[in-house]
């Protein structure tokens, strides 16, 4: 048991220091799951918009370091560009939305909107 | 390549503890500032991915437009700026539960997986692959994009400006 475990910290102490496509990636999860983390604990709706901006980050980060490392062409980085477009978009609508929002109901707390209309 | 490897910790840091920060801090402000600072990190991994132009992207299009836009929801969704800053959370356990366990796995398949590597392409600017790329086999997409930032824009005005009838 304890060989397996110093084994293994031997193996990911090799891994850290030759970084490589999957550093990319690792990185890449666990900044995706910190922006899922901000989306479902979060009350405020500008803290959940933070949220996805993390989370398309990381997906971003993922194009990039694929088409970097495995396909070897551009395709990545130009999906990325689609991404960061829509990202925009997105949080420009979001934000009229949010203020929208606090302008009826004078919150923007996610928990508390719970009806259509005031 | 030392320089890589200190450079790619460096900016995986950076980006790291900000993306933290934006999550667990109590201040809606501070997160918003520390979103700064996640945004401009991946940027230099973009730059370390030698995807220069999207890494200049990166910066001008999240660092000056999107966060500044989120900054203005901030500010203008608190009445009192010194009382309500903060931000409350719910449900914490279950979130962290599944948070956590989403994370470890695609970390254990991120690490354990054979990824298939090609050779490299070689540094040099990508500024014209990319518009030749953009004008060519993306064109299609390319345009609709064009479409759906406009329509989003001008949506995003109507909605912001409505009067309101009381």
């Amino acid at each position: 048991m304890l060989d397996r475990v110093s084994a293994l910290a031997r193996e990911l102490f090799v891994w850290l220091q030759n970084p490589g496509l999957s550093h990319f990636l690792v990185l890449s999860a666990i900044v995706f799951s910190l922006g899922l983390f901000a989306i479902l604990t979060r009350r405020n709706a500008i803290m959940v918009l933070m949220g996805i901006e993390l989370i398309l980050n990381a997906s971003n980060i993922n194009f990039v370091a694929f088409s970097r490392y495995s396909t070897g062409t551009f395709d990545g980085q130009v999906v990325a560009i689609f991404v960061i477009i829509l990202a925009a978009a997105e949080a420009a609508i979001a934000l009229a939305i949010v203020l929208n929002i606090y302008q009826n109901f004078n919150t923007i707390n996610v928990d508390e909107l719970n009806q259509l209309k005031d | 390549m030392d320089l890589f490897k200190v450079v790619f910790y460096l900016f995986a840091l950076i980006t790291l503890v900000a993306s933290s920060f934006v999550v667990f801090s109590k201040n809606i402000v501070r997160s918003a500032f520390s979103l700064l600072f996640a945004l401009f990190g991946v940027a230099g991994l973009y730059v370390l991915l030698l995807a220069d132009f999207l890494a200049v992207t990166q910066l001008m299009i999240y660092v000056g437009g999107i966060l500044v836009l989120i900054i203005f929801g901030v500010m203008l969704t608190h009445r009192q700026v010194s009382v309500d800053m903060k931000t409350g959370t719910l449900q914490i356990w279950p979130a962290l539960i599944i948070t956590a366990a989403l994370a470890g796995s695609l970390v254990a398949i991120s690490y354990s997986t054979e990824w298939k590597i090609s050779p490299m392409v070689e540094a040099g600017p990508t500024a014209p692959k990319l518009g030749e790329m953009l004008l060519g086999g993306y064109l299609l997409p390319f345009e609709i994009a064009s479409v759906v930032l406009l329509v989003a824009l001008i949506g995003a005005a109507m909605i912001a400006r409505r009067e309101r009838k009381t």
